[in-house]
């Protein structure tokens, strides 16, 4: 008996069957979710994949917010349940204001497309608990708009509670910090822009660092640490 | 019928790379005397005949959905009750 790991599909999103195969492939059941259900399937996990949810209009992750599923994934991710989202999902999170910060155009207005090194700075979340902390991993990164920024003060608090969870060993894209992934305060709900669920397989990922990820989220689970 | 304009642009404190590579393309036009270029998102709302609140109304779609008040700020106009589009045109 897996644990259940839902993947959202808002229209425009791109990596939600690559998420769907790594679920499975870490030992995790994949459940498809659509954008306008209301329903979450009794998942014990939600996975917002990366893409162009509704086109990337207005700002990226801004009407995906308003989907119906995304009512119910914040009640959930207030209620305790892991969430994570990875390039567009963790857009879609900053947007949904369940992570703080935004995901702006790279600086150097370029697409970005490479294999990325990454620390992990913390072990304390529900997706990277399988991690020693300062661990390097490689996951593709791919976006135009994956600037984190953030005011100063908010940065300061993000430091001090420990709550940014990767950085870039060399930034591609001019975010603040060098701030590749963040999470909640509970450190249930996670964000960062790099895939790792196109890091699963030697065949076809730079790495299979993506694995942890997925056996991070079993973890916490089977030790029903969801508050 | 209230026309209403609402204008988003980047904080200050945020870098606009957009504008900063028009700001960089404008020597080859020979406009050297140019210190900053920013570029923002022009909205125009148009209400129903009998809407109310059209000021509050446009704030709230401002504040929830045009802008992110994390990076943007806005701006809103109100244009009372244009009837002849003539003068626009």
């Amino acid at each position: 008996m897996s644990a259940r790991i839902g993947i959202v599909t808002f229209p425009g999103s791109l990596d939600d069957r690559d998420a769907a195969r790594a679920v499975y492939l870490g030992g995790a059941e994949p459940v498809r979710l659509w954008h306008d259900d209301a329903q979450i399937s009794g998942v014990d996990g939600v996975w917002l994949p990366g893409g162009f949810s509704y086109g990337d209009y207005l700002r990226c992750g801004a009407i995906a917010r308003f989907s119906q599923v995304m009512d119910t994934v914040k009640a959930a991710a207030d209620a305790g349940m892991p969430v994570i989202g990875v390039c567009n999902g963790f857009q879609v999170l900053c947007e949904s204001h369940l992570l703080p910060g935004a995901l702006v155009r790279n600086a150097h207005l370029r697409y970005r497309n490479a294999p990325t090194r990454l620390r992990v700075e913390t072990e304390r979340t529900a997706w990277t608990r399988a991690f020693e902390p300062g661990t390097e991993v490689v996951f593709p990164a791919k976006h135009g708009e994956g600037r984190y920024v953030a005011d100063e003060a908010v940065l300061d608090e993000l430091e001090d509670s420990g709550r940014v969870v990767f950085r870039y060993a060399d930034n591609p894209n001019g975010s603040m910090r060098d701030i590749a992934g963040v999470c909640s305060e509970a450190g249930n709900v996670v964000g960062l822009m790099p895939h790792p669920e196109h890091a699963v397989e030697a065949l076809t990922g730079p790495s299979t660092d993506g694995l942890g990820i997925v056996a991070s989220v079993l973890s916490h689970l089977s030790e029903g640490a969801v508050r | 019928m209230a026309r209403v304009v609402v204008d988003v642009m980047l904080k200050t404190e945020i870098l606009d790379p957009q504008g900063e590579a028009v700001l960089g393309a404008l020597p080859r036009l020979g406009v050297t005397d140019v210190s900053s270029v920013r570029i923002g998102r022009r909205v125009e709302i148009e209400f129903d005949e009998n809407a109310s609140n059209v000021e509050e109304q446009s704030r709230v779609i401002a504040d929830k959905l045009l802008a992110n008040p994390v990076i943007e700020n806005f701006t809103i106009a109100v244009e009372e009750s244009v009837e002849t589009g003539a003068e626009h045109a």
